[in-house]
């Protein structure tokens, strides 16, 4: 059994726990000596008295927003893949397509979104459509990058052995696309989470929908300062979880075989 | 002699190239040559009749298109003048009548994200062979290169050498008629070279297979072949045929003895002439 502080996992993962517990005592320590008043500026103790008060509330919102996350999260998963498989069927398709994922991606949301909040009806449906917008593209360039890239050798291998497009698909082309696909859901996974509170933000305080985006306008305008940093915390840390299962997720399915999940054998 | 008689056909000419022979002809080279698109001629016409059962080595300078060659026999490329017969047919025979041939590259170029034993089940899978009777064959060709231990490893943690070997393997696991290979152990250090050498001799003879061979390297070259075609380039040719004159299995001994020392220099030698900027056509 080796010390705990020689541990990589235990350090890991106390070093930064580490710096987060002093950085909050200093602000709760520094706000009260310097007695900044709670509707400028509160202490961790009020947004922690927050989270009790708001509780069910805040909730909601959370599932709301991870609800919102999630589904256009898949979709962009599902979506993307499909069209990175469409890309690399045919040059073709991918030329005169893959401007159009490039618009889609320069668009800014909060610029498409009020349009789309018109054109759909239900809030829900809306709001799942313009964090799938955001999401979608780098799914579709991390996956066609990786669907491109085959290793020239195998490639001859395959045509070598007369394999077809479906077999060379399956055995060659997605085992090999898998550690760019990874990439991408990392990626995907945060600008799911960004798009719906964005999304939120527009649909905001006319729609019914409680996401934690019209937690935070709804405490603006109350001026309940705790209250919004209870959400934007919420926020946070939805993204910091998506992130860790999509790293996770990709450790799992790479660490046999790829560079980027091995770790050095001592 | 290179050329078609006027009135002859492929056949009959095939008939010439290899008469002679005991044994029949595997590939028939006849007057093939090669031109690129940018107008490089890799290979000037070419006669070449590869006989069953032996094991044949292109040698000579870089750029004297002894790969080209390797590309024509393994259909990788089509020739630009001439053509090209495998048992007597043309390609599509190849994969017919159990004629199959395999292709050993450079590289291993095996599937990172796939054990050992996937990798040489893969031209097996493709030829959609079923589980239950690829398996003792998959097991079989591991044993053969000695890997049998390392079956469930994946490639990176194998050494150069032993991906080589995990290549030969599921270039024999189909049972070829055939085998190809390009430089396979160019990249390997000397010992295992030595080591990888001594192994496909022996498959070779066991298995009695057709092999060409391509290499840089005169000691490899003298060990493993019963005939070694030397090359010269511009144009990419063949400059002159040595037959090695030992008894097979070889082994150790063989690469100790005066026979191979007097067997090297003298390839040493047309290789040195093959590569001269003004090497005009040796008998052959």
């Amino acid at each position: 059994m080796k010390p705990l502080l020689q541990s990589e996992a235990f350090v890991r993962i106390a070093a930064p726990v580490a710096v987060g517990v002093v950085l909050l005592t200093l602000w709760e320590i520094g706000f009260r000596l310097a007695s900044v008043p709670v509707y400028l500026f509160p202490k961790p103790s009020d947004i922690f008295t927050s989270f009790l008060h708001n509780g069910p509330s805040l909730l909601r919102a959370l599932l709301a927003t991870l609800r919102v996350t999630l589904q256009a999260f898949a979709a962009a998963i599902v979506l993307g893949t499909l069209i990175a498989f469409m890309f690399v069927q045919s040059r073709a398709i991918e030329v005169s397509l893959f401007p159009y994922a490039v618009l889609l991606q320069v668009t800014p949301v909060v610029a498409v979104a009020p349009l789309v909040i018109i054109l759909v009806k239900n809030t829900q449906a809306s709001l799942t459509i313009c964090a799938t917008l955001v999401a979608l593209f780098p799914i579709i360039s991390n996956t066609t990058l990786g669907l491109r890239s085959v290793d020239p050798g195998l490639a001859n291998y395959f045509r070598m052995n007369r394999a077809g497009r479906l077999k060379t698909l399956i055995k060659l082309r997605i085992p090999g696309a898998l550690p760019y696909f990874f990439g991408g859901l990392r990626i995907s996974s945060g600008l799911a989470l960004i798009g719906a509170v964005v999304a939120e933000f527009v649909a905001g305080t006319g729609g019914r929908s409680s996401g934690l985006a019209y937690e935070i306008l709804d405490a603006g305008f109350t001026l309940d300062i705790p209250r919004m940093f209870a959400a934007l915390f919420l926020i946070t840390l939805t993204g910091v979880a998506l992130f860790a299962a999509m790293v996770a997720l990709s450790r799992l399915a790479l660490s046999n075989w790829h560079e980027s999940e091995i770790r050095a054998e001592t | 002699m290179n050329a078609l008689s006027p009135g002859e056909s492929f056949e009959e000419k095939a008939e010439r190239v290899t008469a002679g022979g005991d044994r029949p002809p595997a590939v028939e080279v006849l007057s093939a040559e090669k031109v690129f698109a940018n107008g490089t001629r890799a290979l000037s016409p070419i006669d070449l009749a590869i006989t069953e059962g032996e094991f044949l080595t292109l040698i000579g300078p870089s750029g004297c298109g002894k790969s080209t060659l390797l590309k024509l026999i393994a259909n990788l490329m089509e020739p630009s003048d001439g053509r090209l017969l495998w048992w007597r047919g043309d390609f599509a025979r190849v994969g017919q009548e159990g004629r199959r041939f395999a292709f050993v590259f450079q590289e291993p170029t095996l599937m990172p994200w796939a054990r050992v034993d996937a990798n040489v089940r893969l031209p097996l899978e493709l030829a959609d062979m079923p589980n239950a009777k690829a398996n003792p064959l998959v097991a079989d060709a591991i044993a053969r290169v000695g890997l049998s231990v390392f079956s469930r490893h994946y490639p990176r943690q194998l050494s150069g050498g032993m991906k080589m070997r995990v290549s030969i393997a599921r270039a024999l696991v189909t049972s070829p008629n055939l085998l190809l290979m390009d430089e396979p152990f160019g990249a390997l250090d000397e010992f295992t070279r030595n080591k990888l050498d001594n192994d496909l001799v022996r498959l070779w003879w066991e298995r009695k297979l057709t092999t060409v061979f391509v290499t840089h390297s005169i000691y490899e070259a003298v060990f493993l072949s019963t005939r070694i075609v030397v090359m010269a380039a511009n144009p990419g040719r063949i400059f002159r045929t040595m037959t090695i004159d030992q008894s097979q299995p070889r082994d150790q001994a063989f690469r100790d003895s005066p026979k191979f020392a007097a067997y090297c220099r003298e390839l040493s030698t047309w290789l040195a002439k093959a590569s001269l900027p003004a090497a005009s056509g040796g008998a052959s």
